[in-house]
């Protein structure tokens, strides 16, 4: 062969790598050179590496076979920390100055690897050999040492530093595939003037033309993409999308396509989400191996690559090679291979008398052509060295190679086809599956169709773009190449143990000839049973020869057999790619508070609350948050405290029907609330459970303002807007949320009254005028203000709202009133002082089983009015007396009362749980609230608190253990 | 993702809509027995073919419509505001 001085596999000549740019590289620690325009799978092959990686389950060496996506022993991990990527097809890695590659699944090297051992356990890891051999006693005894074993590369161990964003585009027209039938469809509908997007997985547009000489229009493949290229860059409506998959096709023409980043040399992917009214689906064939012992051997590999490294990379993959086919196609790669100096040793062609047509020229370029031969071992330590092949006659003979190229037929890439919902059909003639009945808006072309000669593609591609485009067909690219001829070939020749389907899973012909007598004869079952194409290959290579061989074994056609679903993606997508900018704090964006400023120069913990990052405690040195949240409870209990209450969801309905509107939403009646006062509601589902609950304020007479608790501020306005427009439309209402519009200052303790008096309110405070559940409009610190008096602490209470953007100058105002008896409360103490008034926590205390009944709201149904739950508080399952039914709990000793224990008696059935729990500061005890069995009618009653950290005794109590009387918020 | 297009602001993507239920479920009276009330809170038609749904434009116009869709295909054969709606297929 012509050999470069380095004595390497890389041909003097040739081939569209550039060879005035090296590019140094490393493999598994090897430094190593390549050219600019190599695959990391190429530069290898140029440099002699022929065992790349190890097979999942024997461990057994692989070798590259392929040239592009099929490829699934090629496997490679890139780069390191936060951007190490797994299981990269090294065919797809395009070389960069750099680029620092890994095997996968082998320690500590590929040529000599522990778990080769697995090799010589074969017999005993048969199909469905983890479901027989790990059932005794437990397959949980066995998982942790099998997970370990499984696997293929390692996943990163640290946050991926890049960021992905996410591109959605819309378009007529959506051609997937940019070889001769995609391009030619392009360049048709180019002139319809509507908008063309083309999608091509490789780094350039010209699929087999990249490596096939051919002639088009009288010129010849790279004469005629060079002209057809210039053409589509002109027109200003096709954006062509080079390095980007099309991975995905979902419901109404949208596909998820997979754009990686040029010359990155780590794979940083942009996912573009396209909606189409048609796809052109020009998407190709993969070449499919034949099956036969010793198949898998490193230096076995598609003749359709071996093609395409000859001629694109300038790489000869061996010296000495052998050619195994079942159709006219590999009769190229022989020529190619005696073109650039490779021996071709023997030519072996399944068919007993190939074309004449083929057959003259083959005899003159090779040293022995055998018509009606079989491939039934290969030889060689690790990688291949020797080949035997029986003749038509039953000779056997031997040839030492160390390349052999097969080709067992071409099968169209139908994966997108099948996920958009088509329906396949199966070409006996060419023994392929193609599109039969398609769906959606989409059609097929060139390969992709079953169409395997290159001037039919091109008059399909041009005709179906330009109906596409609607635009008059016109002269299509004329070429004269006609499809090869194939004859489909089934059964594998040599020890079936031996010949491999699935090169990755290490799945064998034996593998399926077990599962069929084991009566796995379904495909959807083999696929299961022996993990046949579940892994890297994801049905390209390994499925329809797998199909077929079932199809025999089992007597039956292959129609009858039919294949498994395609689903997405048909390459692997990183995960990062999918999530794009939705990760970390742009996942649910954050939002802050108007004085989130001035909570934190106090030193405040936030934490993240309803998608608001709120002040938990104001922690001084050495305390910890708990210590903090209660000396700030008792601060509200002495003094008075300032909590920030702004995320309180906030909703304004007005009209006419206002109050008719809230009689039916709200358990209890608002219509009759007079205005100037408030009035706490709660809110139920139509199965009559306790969605929300807060303080609803008359404004006017067709005005009011709901207040929600701060987690159901977009749900319950959205819970509005339903019922009022699907149910009730005729209610004149108009629904406002104002949730973020206010910044909401609540004082609370028995100085609060002092302390808004010196902030210069122009509303008079004194208890006459302004009494507990009343509501009135002025202004404090010389800004507008809505107050209202209400409290959740069981104190006496102003809550001070004024526009969001004057936040900050209130807070200052009120703490300048307060001066040193004022203490900012976090939202720990809030519900430390709740909890001590005996106040419950919708969806903390009470569950979607929970209903008005069971926290003690029994006079409802003697409301007139049909609000949404009434009926289901009908039901006999919720008038039960026996229902959990909120309650104090009191603990008797020192035992513990921890949230979620079980109450009752040892031994016997549960009869409540504990819901809230904390220790209060005030009264020198933990308060507690319950859910138990019948529990208002049991007051008094002591339980056992059952819970892993030990037993303690509680006493059932009413719910305010503090001020019952009220006389604190009523002040 | 289903391409939807809001009687109110357009085509728009699935991702910016709500999904509403069956649509034409009445709601009985107070004095509805428990079956029947129980057939208004739990059961539904889960029919395979073209059914009218619900749906909200929540990222959008915050409008309730009608979607006529077939649940097996997932073909949207119209969209209507309520005050439009035909009978499903007319």
């Amino acid at each position: 062969m012509r050999r470069s001085a380095a004595g390497g596999y890389r041909l003097p000549t040739g081939g569209a790598i550039d060879r005035s740019r090296p590019i140094g590289f490393s493999f598994n620690g090897r430094a190593l050179r390549g050219f600019s325009g190599d695959t990391l799978a190429s530069a290898l092959l140029a440099n002699g590496i022929r065992i790349i990686g190890r097979s999942f389950k024997y461990h057994r060496p692989r070798g590259i076979v392929a040239a592009g996506v099929e490829e699934s022993n090629g496997l490679a991990d890139l780069g390191d920390g936060g951007w190490r990527t797994p299981n990269l097809r090294a065919t797809e890695i395009e070389l960069v100055e750099g680029l620092s590659a890994r095997s996968v699944n082998c320690w500590p090297s590929p040529g000599f690897d522990v778990g080769g051992l697995n090799r010589w356990l074969a017999p005993f890891l048969a199909a469905g050999f983890y479901y027989k051999t790990f059932m005794w006693p437990s397959w949980r005894l066995f998982e942790g040492a099998i997970r370990r074993a499984a696997g293929l590369g390692r996943a990163p161990d640290r946050e991926d530093p890049d960021r992905y964003l996410t591109r959605f585009a819309h378009c007529d027209l959506l051609v997937v595939g940019g070889g001769p039938a995609g391009l030619a469809a392009a360049a048709a509908a180019v002139a319809g003037g509507g908008t063309i997007i083309l999608v091509e997985q490789d780094s350039i547009t010209g699929g087999r033309l990249l490596w096939d000489e051919a002639m088009i229009d009288g010129l010849g493949s790279a004469a005629w993409l060079e002209r057809t290229r210039a053409a589509l860059a002109r027109a200003p409506n096709l954006t062509v999308l080079n390095r980007t998959t099309a991975a995905g096709y979902f419901d109404h023409n949208e596909l998820l396509c997979i754009e990686r980043a040029a010359g990155h040399g780590q794979s940083r992917e942009r996912l573009w989400r396209i909606h189409a009214r048609k796809v052109i689906l020009a998407t190709g064939t993969l070449e499919r191996p034949l099956l036969f012992a010793g198949n898998d051997r490193p230096g076995v590999m598609l003749a359709g690559a071996v093609r395409q490294y000859l001629e694109r990379y300038a790489v000869a993959p061996g010296r000495r090679a052998v050619l195994f086919t079942n159709n006219d196609d590999a009769y190229r790669t022989a020529h190619a291979l005696v073109r650039a100096g490779v021996e071709v040793a023997a030519l072996v062609d399944t068919r007993p008398s190939p074309p004449a047509g083929v057959v003259e020229a083959a005899r003159a370029a090779v040293d022995s052509f055998i018509p009606g031969g079989r491939i039934v071992a290969t030889g060689g330590a690790g990688a291949l060295a020797s080949v035997r092949v029986v003749d038509a006659g039953g000779r056997s003979h031997a040839f030492a190679a160390d390349l052999l190229a097969m080709s067992g037929g071409f099968d169209p890439v139908v994966h997108l086809f099948s996920q958009s919902g088509g329906r396949l059909a199966f070409d006996e003639a060419l023994g392929l599956f193609r599109p039969d009945v398609h769906v959606q808006e989409n059609c097929s072309v060139g390969g992709a169709a079953g169409d395997l000669g290159l001037a039919s593609s091109l008059i399909a591609g041009h005709r179906t773009g330009a109906e596409a485009s609607g635009v008059p067909a016109g002269a299509a690219p004329r070429a004269h190449e006609q499809a090869p001829e194939i004859t489909p070939c089934w059964e594998p020749s040599g020890a079936p143990g031996h010949a491999f389907l699935d090169f990755q899973n290490d799945v064998t012909a034996g593998d399926v000839a077990l599962a069929v007598r084991e009566n796995f004869a379904s495909v959807e079952h083999l696929k299961r049973y022996t993990t046949l194409g579940m892994g890297p290959d994801q049905g390209k290579t390994a499925n329809v020869g797998a199909i077929g061989l079932l199809a025999a074994l089992t007597g039956r056609s292959i129609s009858e057999t039919g294949t498994t679903r395609f689903r997405f993606p048909f390459t692997p997508v990183a995960f990062g790619t999918i999530a794009g900018s939705a990760r970390g704090n742009l996942l649910a964006p954050l939002r802050h508070l108007p004085c989130h400023d001035w909570h934190e120069q106090r030193a405040a913990r936030f934490e993240e609350l309803g998608g608001w990052m709120r002040p938990v405690a104001y922690p001084r040195a050495g305390e910890t948050e708990e210590e903090a949240a209660r000396r700030e409870a008792r601060a509200v209990r002495t003094g008075v405290g300032l909590f920030d209450a702004s995320p309180l969801g906030k909703i304004e309905v007005r009209g006419p029907d206002a109050g008719l509107f809230l009689d039916r939403l709200y358990a209890n009646a608002m219509s009759r609330l007079k205005v100037g006062r408030t009035r706490y509601g709660i809110m139920l589902n139509e199965q009559g459970v306790i969605i929300d609950d807060g303080v609803v304020a008359r404004l006017a007479d067709d005005r009011f303002l709901v207040g929600t608790s701060s987690s159901g501020a977009g749900r319950i306005f959205s819970w509005m807007e339903e019922w009022h427009q699907c149910e009730w439309p005729s209610l004149e209402v108009l629904l406002t949320s104002v949730t973020s519009g206010w910044a909401v200052a609540t004082l609370s303790g028995p100085k609060a009254r002092e302390t808004l008096a010196r902030a210069h309110p122009s509303i008079a405070l004194e208890r006459a005028d302004f009494p507990h559940m009343h509501y009135r409009e002025g202004e404090v610190c010389g800004i507008p203000a809505r107050v209202a008096r209400v409290s959740f602490t069981g104190e006496l209470t102003f809550e001070v709202a004024v526009p969001a953007r004057r936040g900050r100058e209130l807070w200052d105002g009120l703490a300048e009133a307060g001066g040193t008896s004022l203490s900012p409360v976090g939202t720990l103490a809030w519900n430390l002082l709740r909890l001590e008034k005996g106040y419950f926590h919708v969806g903390g205390d009470t569950d979607g089983t929970t209903s008005p009944f069971d926290i003690g709201w029994t006079r409802l149904l003697e409301r007139e009015v049909h609000f949404v739950g009434l009926r289901s508080l009908l039901r006999a399952n919720d008038l039960r007396e026996d229902r959990h039914q909120l309650v104090g709990l009191r603990p008797l000793a020192d035992g513990p009362l921890p949230i979620g224990a079980q109450v009752g008696r040892r031994g016997r059935q549960s009869e409540g749980y504990v819901t809230s729990s904390a220790f209060s500061p005030t009264l020198d005890r933990v308060v507690a609230l319950g859910m138990v069995r019948s529990g208002h009618a049991r007051l008094g009653e002591k339980l056992e608190i059952l819970h892993p950290a030990g037993l303690g005794q509680a006493q059932i109590v009413a719910l305010d253990s503090l001020d019952p009387e009220g006389t604190r918020l009523d002040a | 993702m289903l391409m939807i297009h809001c009687p109110f602001c357009g085509p728009r993507g699935e991702h910016e809509f709500g999904f509403g239920d069956q649509a034409g479920i009445v709601r009985p009276s107070l004095s509805a027995s428990d079956d029947e009330w129980a057939d208004y809170l739990f059961v539904r038609d889960n029919h395979a073919g073209l059914q009218r749904e619900r749906w909200v434009h929540a990222g959008g116009c915050r409008q309730w419509f009608f979607i006529d869709r077939d649940t097996i295909t997932h073909a949207i054969h119209g969209t209507f505001a309520f005050a439009d709606a035909r009978e499903p297929g007319e």
